[in-house]
Protein backbone atom coordinates (compact mmCIF):
# COMPACT_ATOMS: atom_id res chain seq x y z
CA UNK A 1 0.00 0.00 0.00
CA UNK A 2 1.09 3.51 -0.81
CA UNK A 3 1.21 5.27 2.14
CA UNK A 4 1.20 9.38 1.49
CA UNK A 5 4.05 10.91 3.62
CA UNK A 6 6.61 13.54 4.69
CA UNK A 7 8.84 12.16 2.14
CA UNK A 8 6.59 11.53 -0.58
CA UNK A 9 4.56 8.72 -1.06
CA UNK A 10 6.59 5.31 0.00
CA UNK A 11 5.52 1.50 -0.03
CA UNK A 12 4.47 1.21 3.80
CA UNK A 13 6.82 -2.15 3.40
CA UNK A 14 9.96 0.32 4.19
CA UNK A 15 8.35 1.75 6.99
CA UNK A 16 7.27 0.99 10.92
CA UNK A 17 3.52 0.99 11.27
CA UNK A 18 1.99 2.04 14.56
CA UNK A 19 -1.43 2.42 15.45
CA UNK A 20 -3.89 3.08 18.38
CA UNK A 21 -7.37 3.13 19.50
CA UNK A 22 -9.25 5.13 22.56
CA UNK A 23 -12.71 4.65 23.15
CA UNK A 24 -14.43 6.14 25.71
CA UNK A 25 -18.04 7.96 26.45
CA UNK A 26 -17.19 11.00 24.37
CA UNK A 27 -15.23 9.86 21.18
CA UNK A 28 -13.59 6.14 19.70
CA UNK A 29 -10.72 7.56 18.18
CA UNK A 30 -8.82 5.67 16.05
CA UNK A 31 -4.48 6.67 14.57
CA UNK A 32 -2.11 5.14 12.33
CA UNK A 33 1.75 6.30 12.34
CA UNK A 34 4.10 5.68 10.09
CA UNK A 35 7.78 5.39 11.03
CA UNK A 36 11.03 5.70 9.05
CA UNK A 37 14.64 4.91 10.56
CA UNK A 38 13.01 6.90 13.79
CA UNK A 39 11.78 9.85 12.06
CA UNK A 40 7.15 10.26 12.40
CA UNK A 41 6.86 10.29 8.23
CA UNK A 42 2.83 9.73 8.42
CA UNK A 43 0.32 10.38 11.05
CA UNK A 44 -3.63 9.74 10.40
CA UNK A 45 -6.27 10.01 13.22
CA UNK A 46 -10.28 9.17 12.76
CA UNK A 47 -12.35 10.75 15.77
CA UNK A 48 -15.65 9.67 15.98
CA UNK A 49 -17.86 11.75 17.52
CA UNK A 50 -20.45 9.90 20.26
CA UNK A 51 -22.84 12.76 21.87
CA UNK A 52 -22.84 16.45 22.61
CA UNK A 53 -21.19 16.57 25.48
CA UNK A 54 -23.63 19.24 27.34
CA UNK A 55 -27.10 18.70 26.75
CA UNK A 56 -29.17 21.83 26.38
CA UNK A 57 -32.44 21.99 28.04
CA UNK A 58 -35.83 24.29 27.89
CA UNK A 59 -38.87 25.18 30.21
CA UNK A 60 -41.78 26.91 30.33
CA UNK A 61 -42.58 28.58 33.63
CA UNK A 62 -45.44 28.24 35.57
CA UNK A 63 -48.04 31.33 36.70
CA UNK B 1 -58.58 14.96 28.05
CA UNK B 2 -56.43 17.44 29.88
CA UNK B 3 -54.27 20.10 29.03
CA UNK B 4 -50.30 19.86 29.89
CA UNK B 5 -47.70 23.34 30.27
CA UNK B 6 -45.06 22.45 28.12
CA UNK B 7 -42.69 24.38 25.27
CA UNK B 8 -44.22 22.88 21.92
CA UNK B 9 -41.88 20.78 20.22
CA UNK B 10 -42.63 22.12 17.21
CA UNK B 11 -41.29 25.38 18.16
CA UNK B 12 -37.82 23.84 19.31
CA UNK B 13 -37.49 22.53 15.72
CA UNK B 14 -38.45 26.16 14.45
CA UNK B 15 -35.49 27.66 16.75
CA UNK B 16 -33.56 25.04 14.33
CA UNK B 17 -34.84 26.90 11.19
CA UNK B 18 -35.01 30.70 12.30
CA UNK B 19 -38.16 30.47 12.47
CA UNK B 20 -39.06 32.80 14.99
CA UNK B 21 -38.08 35.96 15.76
CA UNK B 22 -38.37 37.68 19.37
CA UNK B 23 -35.74 40.20 19.01
CA UNK B 24 -34.10 41.97 15.97
CA UNK B 25 -32.64 39.15 13.82
CA UNK B 26 -30.43 39.12 10.80
CA UNK B 27 -31.98 40.48 7.18
CA UNK B 28 -32.18 36.96 5.34
CA UNK B 29 -31.44 37.30 1.65
CA UNK B 30 -33.14 34.01 1.10
CA UNK B 31 -34.56 30.83 2.94
CA UNK B 32 -32.17 28.18 2.15
CA UNK B 33 -30.34 26.81 5.11
CA UNK B 34 -26.94 28.82 6.19
CA UNK B 35 -23.68 27.45 5.49
CA UNK B 36 -21.71 25.91 8.53
CA UNK B 37 -17.64 25.44 9.48
CA UNK B 38 -15.78 23.28 11.29
CA UNK B 39 -12.41 25.06 12.49
CA UNK B 40 -9.95 23.09 14.36
CA UNK B 41 -8.05 24.42 18.11
CA UNK B 42 -5.07 24.06 19.64
CA UNK B 43 -5.13 22.18 23.05
CA UNK B 44 -3.65 25.37 24.28
CA UNK B 45 -6.63 27.42 23.49
CA UNK B 46 -9.60 28.76 25.14
CA UNK B 47 -12.69 27.88 23.42
CA UNK B 48 -16.45 27.03 24.94
CA UNK B 49 -19.41 28.28 25.94
CA UNK B 50 -18.70 31.81 26.07
CA UNK B 51 -16.84 31.82 22.49
CA UNK B 52 -19.20 34.51 20.54
CA UNK B 53 -17.88 33.86 16.75
CA UNK B 54 -15.10 32.12 14.93
CA UNK B 55 -11.69 33.62 15.54
CA UNK B 56 -8.55 32.57 14.24
CA UNK B 57 -6.78 33.11 17.47
CA UNK B 58 -5.69 29.66 19.15
CA UNK B 59 -7.02 28.19 15.53
CA UNK B 60 -4.82 25.30 14.22
CA UNK B 61 -2.12 26.03 11.31
CA UNK B 62 0.06 23.57 9.23
CA UNK B 63 0.44 22.29 5.34
CA UNK B 64 -3.19 22.42 3.33
CA UNK B 65 -5.08 23.57 6.50
CA UNK B 66 -6.97 26.50 5.64
CA UNK B 67 -8.28 28.98 8.28
CA UNK B 68 -11.61 29.08 9.09
CA UNK B 69 -11.66 25.28 8.40
CA UNK B 70 -14.00 23.10 6.08
CA UNK B 71 -17.62 23.24 4.99
CA UNK B 72 -20.48 21.32 6.71
CA UNK B 73 -22.26 19.28 4.63
CA UNK B 74 -25.78 19.75 5.50
CA UNK B 75 -28.16 17.45 3.82
CA UNK B 76 -30.45 16.52 6.47
CA UNK B 77 -32.97 19.17 7.96
CA UNK B 78 -33.67 19.18 11.99
CA UNK B 79 -36.45 16.97 12.95
CA UNK B 80 -38.40 17.66 16.25
CA UNK B 81 -40.00 14.74 17.99
CA UNK B 82 -42.32 14.33 20.89
CA UNK B 83 -41.28 11.99 23.40
CA UNK B 84 -44.41 12.21 25.71
CA UNK B 85 -47.41 15.19 26.59
CA UNK B 86 -44.82 17.12 28.28
CA UNK B 87 -41.23 16.41 26.64
CA UNK B 88 -39.60 16.39 23.23
CA UNK B 89 -36.82 17.56 21.77
CA UNK B 90 -35.54 18.72 18.59
CA UNK B 91 -31.81 17.50 16.72
CA UNK B 92 -29.92 18.11 14.05
CA UNK B 93 -26.43 16.33 12.87
CA UNK B 94 -24.08 17.53 10.21
CA UNK B 95 -24.77 14.84 7.41
CA UNK B 96 -21.19 14.11 6.44
CA UNK B 97 -17.34 13.66 8.88
CA UNK B 98 -15.29 16.82 8.62
CA UNK B 99 -12.33 15.69 6.88
CA UNK B 100 -9.08 17.62 6.81
CA UNK B 101 -6.72 15.88 4.21
CA UNK B 102 -3.71 15.55 3.79
CA UNK B 103 -2.74 17.85 6.15
CA UNK B 104 0.24 18.56 8.80
CA UNK B 105 -0.91 20.15 12.39
CA UNK B 106 2.41 19.19 14.64
CA UNK B 107 1.08 21.20 17.57
CA UNK B 108 -1.81 19.27 19.67
CA UNK B 109 -5.16 20.38 19.06
CA UNK B 110 -8.70 19.01 21.12
CA UNK B 111 -11.51 20.84 19.61
CA UNK B 112 -13.78 21.82 16.73
CA UNK B 113 -16.13 24.68 16.44
CA UNK B 114 -18.62 24.73 14.40
CA UNK B 115 -20.05 28.00 13.21
CA UNK B 116 -22.21 29.86 11.07
CA UNK B 117 -19.94 31.30 7.94
CA UNK B 118 -23.56 33.21 6.56
CA UNK B 119 -24.29 34.91 9.94
CA UNK B 120 -20.91 36.76 10.52
CA UNK B 121 -19.15 33.85 11.56
CA UNK B 122 -21.37 33.29 14.97
CA UNK B 123 -20.70 30.15 16.65
CA UNK B 124 -23.03 27.05 17.28
CA UNK B 125 -21.01 24.28 19.45
CA UNK B 126 -17.72 23.42 20.86
CA UNK B 127 -16.64 19.89 20.90
CA UNK B 128 -13.46 18.02 22.36
CA UNK B 129 -11.65 15.25 21.64
CA UNK B 130 -8.52 13.33 23.08
CA UNK B 131 -5.56 15.65 21.92
CA UNK B 132 -4.06 14.55 18.35
CA UNK B 133 -1.09 15.31 15.80
CA UNK B 134 -1.72 14.34 11.92
CA UNK B 135 1.60 14.44 9.79
CA UNK B 136 1.11 14.10 6.35
CA UNK B 137 -2.38 12.56 6.90
CA UNK B 138 -5.95 12.80 7.01
CA UNK B 139 -8.04 14.01 10.32
CA UNK B 140 -11.56 12.89 10.06
CA UNK B 141 -14.59 13.87 12.83
CA UNK B 142 -17.01 11.43 12.17
CA UNK B 143 -20.42 12.53 13.47
CA UNK B 144 -22.59 10.85 15.88
CA UNK B 145 -25.60 9.36 14.97
CA UNK B 146 -28.32 11.28 14.05
CA UNK B 147 -31.11 10.82 17.12
CA UNK B 148 -32.94 11.88 20.11
CA UNK B 149 -30.05 11.09 22.20
CA UNK B 150 -26.80 11.14 20.06
CA UNK B 151 -27.39 14.15 17.61
CA UNK B 152 -24.78 16.88 17.69
CA UNK B 153 -27.13 19.55 18.57
CA UNK B 154 -30.14 19.05 20.53
CA UNK B 155 -33.34 20.99 22.50
CA UNK B 156 -35.45 19.73 24.59
CA UNK B 157 -37.91 20.04 27.31
CA UNK B 158 -37.25 18.38 30.54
Amino acid sequence: MIVTTTKGEMDDSLLERRSGEVDNENEFTTWTEYWLDGELVHRSAHVTLKKMPGYAGAETASF
Amino acid sequence: MANTQSMCTSFMGELLTATHNFGTAPTRGTTAADTFKAALYLASATINAATTAYSSTGEVTGTNYTAGGVTVTNATAPTATNSSSTAGVAYWTPSASFVYTNVTLTTAFDTVLLYNSTQSNKAVSVHTFGSQTITAGTFTLTMPSNTTTTALLRLSTT
